[in-house]
This record gives C-alpha cells, structure tokens and sequence, in this order.
C-alpha cells in the first residue's frame, strides 16, 4: 500500500504541474478559441531564460520569476499582436481560423530550432540549484521538494487566475470576450486587447511552469514537445477554458503516469493517455465539467 | 443640428447589400422609431451605426463628428449605445458582472457606483438576482439586464433592438414603460421594434424600413394614421 502512496504523491505533484501548464493553454483557448500549439516551446523558453537567468546571476531558481513572468507575458503579447492579430483581422468571417494552428505550429518549430542553434543540444542541468535533490521524509514516503514547490505554485497560480477573471475589470472583460466577442465589443472592450492579454497571461504561465519545473527537470531545445502533448490531453480532458479542468485533468495525466508502470510496461501508460484523449473526444468533447463552464 | 445624422449609406455581407442609401437622423431628446418587417435590414442598421459593420458608402456623424469606420469600443466611448438584439447577456456571468462589463468604458466607469444605484432603482428585481447567473433568468429579467446594461454606459444615445421580442404582453408594457422612463431622464432613444403601436405611442418619429430602403418616415402620429402602415403594421 505504502508502495502505490509513494506513486500516488509523485504523481498528484507532476500532474500538477502539467495542470499549471496547461491552465495556460485553456486560458488562451478559452478567449480565443484556438489552440496554441507554440504552447510547448514558450514553456522552453520561460525554462531557458529561468536557466540563464539563475545561471548568469546566481539568484535562488524561484527568484527567476521575477524576470520570467514579464518577460513572457511581453513575448505572448507580441506574439498575438504580430502573429496571430493579423490572421484573426484577415479571417474575421472565420471561427477558428486554421491558418493560426499552422502559424503556431510553424513558432514551435521556429522556436525549437532556434534554441538548439543558439544553446546547442545539451541537456543543461540547473546551476547554482539549491533545490537539487532535496526530499521531505515522512516515514518511508519521500516527498521531492522542488516538486512539492512546483504544486504549490500551480495552487496559487490557480487561484490568482480565478480571482483576476472574476474580480478584476480586465478579467470581466476577458471572460466577456470569451463568452460573446461581438457583445463585448457593444460593452467598449477592445477585443484585440483582451486577445493579446489573454496570450499575455497564458504564456506567463507556461513560464511559471517553466521556473516550477528547472530544479529538477532538464532544459533542452525540444523540452516542450511530450509537456505540449500532454497538455492538449489534460486540456481535452478537463474541457476546454476550465480552469479547475485543467488542474484536475493534469492530476489524472500524472497519476496514469506515475501508476501505470506498477501495472504495465511504459509503452501502455503512454497508450492509455491517448486513449482517454480519444475516448473524451469521442464521448465527451466538452470534458469533465461539461462545456458551460466558465472558469 | 442632429445627435445622429446618418446620410446615404450602402450596407453589405460580403456581396449581399442589406442597406440601400439609407438616410436618418435623430435629434438630440427625441425617441425615434425604425419599425420594418422581419429581414428589412433594422439590426444590420444598429450593428453598422455602433461599428460592427462598415458601410461600403455614405456617412455616419455622431455629435459633429464621422463615426464609420469606426472601432465599437471608441463608438461605445462616445456614449453611443447598442442594445443588441437577442439581449445577447453573458450567459455564464452573474446579473451584477454583466453589469459591471456594462460600465466597462472610461467615461462610464468613474460613474458606475451611482448608474449601477439608478439601475437598480428602474429594475429592483435586478438587485435581488444579483448573484444569479444570466442564463439562469427569465427573458423580462434579461431584458431588464440588457437594458440596465445598456445604461450602465451612460449612454447619450440608447439603441434598442426590438427589446420586446419574445415575451407576455405584460412584460412588454413593462419594458416599455421603461424605455419612455429612460426617454423622459434625458437620454436619447432609437428603437426598432416589430410592436409598431407599443413603440409610436411613445416615439416622436419614425422611419419604415422596408426591403433596406427607407420607405416612409414622418411624425409617429402622421405614421399612425398613414393607411398602409395601418393595413401592413397595425393590422387594421
Ligand atoms: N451575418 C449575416 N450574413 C449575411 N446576411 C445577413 C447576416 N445578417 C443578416 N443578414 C441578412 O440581411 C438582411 C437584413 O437582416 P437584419 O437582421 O438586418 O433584418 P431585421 O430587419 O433586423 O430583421 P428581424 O426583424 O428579423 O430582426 C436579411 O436578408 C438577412 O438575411
Ligand atoms: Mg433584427
């Protein structure tokens, strides 16, 4: 039993970090209706600037924040207003202009070669990492600190998301746009800017991600591909532009894959993450929480 | 000199003209009717004067100065306002977020606190479902939202597209009863309505939107009394 604890802990930790990630992507999706398949890379590069910035100044990991946040939320916002505002302008007439799905993807190869040209292939641990390694023991039970730290930051992260949408004027025009564009624009909200916030914001989270995972996790140019898959998975899962969805979804993607190996070879653990992918696509494309959900 | 002064727009979707060299005006302190039958072309009118479509020709001026062409959030900063029609609330939002998002232009949100106050005192039923979510109310307490969010603007001038769609004869008298209330504060009101007698009884003027043309206009008394609106609009 103690055995099954151990991976129960790791997984619901893990998970949870993917649900942060995701939070992002369902955010982004949930405004704009598109998904961001640059997703991946941005959290490559909230994790490389997290890198150099510990790197090159010494500053404690978590402190990375401080530069990572801004300087993401910057790079979203940019990225909407000069890469996927004029699709939208161009495709007004469209829902979901497909011409945004091959433009991201075409970032996240932009972006992936881009770092391995620049920082080359290596896998590059964290350094000065105070973190490294560090446990909690409970007994028997092992608890990775970074980890645990990873989840309390997707916890906060949540919940400050979650207040912002709901108490804030910025984020009342956010879910506005998000539930009616047109009436919104009939409230005075400037549609484009919501759109570039809501990219802002999302990607600022995948950049916290990013900062939560570096401890103990590796950064390399094609880190964000299996966290990208998995996210869509999570977000599918949780039903799109769910904010609870998104942290629960992660969980369950953490524990099938924490839990998995103790009943089956590897490769089933990854059959069974698209297997539920497919299964909630088929069934239930509105996710867990059902499609009237709003945050 | 009018408030709105619309002169010989063109309207389309795509290669489809909905609206053909249309001409209007209202004046400041007047309720202006547009009534015309379903498809004449009324609602796309509102979306092309509060900026959701452009007009391929002609002009629109709003206190002395062109608006076409312009975004919706500077049209709405300018205090003109579109109450779109199907009340299009947001449905997952409480009755007092939709509200607030109302208030969501700078002019109108130094004020909010007060026009929220003046709201609930023309819909008390409002402060009672504050919490409620939109989609969770009945259609004469969304209507009420979608005026009292209208109001929130702080509009100069109110466009209503058929608020009395879809509910009971009581209510309708009700919302009437509201928009002449809103009238008489002081605000400017355009509104199309199918209920042709409901909305002359309380407008000055009127135009007949047929086909995307105007085809009449005149007092509402001259329009009340005109045989082919009786026949066509009144039923008589
Ligand atoms: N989004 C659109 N795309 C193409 N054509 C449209 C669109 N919206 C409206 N139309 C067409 O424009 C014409 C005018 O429609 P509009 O909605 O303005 O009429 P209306 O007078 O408001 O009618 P109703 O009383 O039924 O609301 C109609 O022929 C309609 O089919
Ligand atoms: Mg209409």
């Amino acid at each position: 039993m103690l055995y099954y604890l151990q991976d129960v802990i790791d997984g619901v930790l893990m998970g949870s970090i993917y649900g942060l990630l995701a939070l992002g992507l369902t955010l982004i999706f949930g405004v704009l209706k598109v998904i961001n398949f640059a997703h991946g890379s941005f959290l490559m590069l909230g994790m490389y600037v997290a890198y150099w910035t510990v790197s090159l100044t010494g500053l404690h990991p978590y402190l990375s924040l401080i530069l990572v946040v801004p300087a993401m939320f910057l790079f979203g916002y940019g990225f909407q207003k000069a890469l996927v505002q004029p699709i939208f302008k161009a495709e007004s007439d469209v829902r979901e202009p497909i011409t945004v799905i091959i433009v991201t993807t075409g970032v996240w190869y932009i972006l992936d070669n881009l770092a391995l040209l620049l920082f080359g292939p290596d896998y590059r641990a964290l350094t000065p990492n105070p973190l490294k390694g560090k446990m909690l023991e409970l007994g028997e039970i092992f608890i990775s600190l970074p980890k645990l730290y990873g989840c309390i930051s997707a916890l906060v992260t949540a919940g400050a998301l979650t207040w912002f949408l709901r108490a804030t004027r910025t984020g009342r025009a956010i879910r506005a746009v998000s539930l009616d564009r047109e009436a919104a624009s009939l409230m005075g909200i400037s549609q484009w800017r919501i759109f570039a916030v809501a990219m802002g914001i999302g990607t600022s989270i995948a950049g916290i991600s990013g900062v939560a995972l570096t401890p103990f996790y590796n950064v390399y140019p094609t880190v964000g591909v299996p966290f990208d898959v998995k996210c869509f998975v999570i977000v599918v899962l949780g039903g799109l532009g769910s904010i609870p969805g998104a942290m629960l979804g992660g969980v369950i993607i953490g524990l099938v894959e924490s839990l998995g190996p103790v009943f089956m070879t590897a490769t089933w653990t990854e059959a069974i993450v698209y297997g539920l992918f497919l299964l909630f696509l088929f069934v239930k494309p509105s996710g867990l929480f059902g499609v009237k959900y709003d945050w | 000199m009018p408030l709105l002064e619309i002169s010989n727009i063109d309207v389309s979707y795509g290669d489809v003209q909905v609206i053909y060299d249309l001409s209007l005006n209202v004046n400041e302190g007047e309720v202006v009717s547009i009534i015309g039958g379903n498809g004449a072309g009324k609602s796309s009118l509102l979306k092309t004067i509060s900026g959701l479509l452009k007009p391929s020709a002609g002009r629109i001026r709003f206190q002395d100065e062109d608006v076409q062409g312009a975004a919706p959030e500077d049209i709405v900063e300018r205090g003109l306002i579109h109450v779109p029609e199907g009340r299009r609330l947001f449905s997952l939002m409480s009755v007092r977020d939709n509200l607030e998002v109302g208030a969501h232009s700078r002019r109108a949100r130094a004020h909010r606190e007060r026009t929220l106050r003046e709201v609930h005192a023309m819909f008390p039923r409002l402060l009672e479902r504050s919490d409620q979510l939109a989609m969770t109310l009945s259609g004469g307490e969304q209507q009420m939202v979608a005026i009292g969010r209208g109001l929130m603007a702080m509009p100069r001038l109110l466009m209503l597209d058929e608020p009395s769609l879809g509910l009971a004869p009581i209510l309708i008298k009700e919302i009437f009863r509201n928009v002449r209330k809103i009238a008489e504060s002081g605000t400017t009101v355009l509104l199309v309505e199918q209920d042709v007698r409901h909305s002359l009884e309380l407008s000055n003027r009127g135009y007949v939107l047929e086909h995307g043309r105007i085809a009449m206009e005149g007092s509402a008394k001259e329009l009340m009394d005109n045989p082919h609106i009786k026949t066509a609009y009144l039923g008589i």
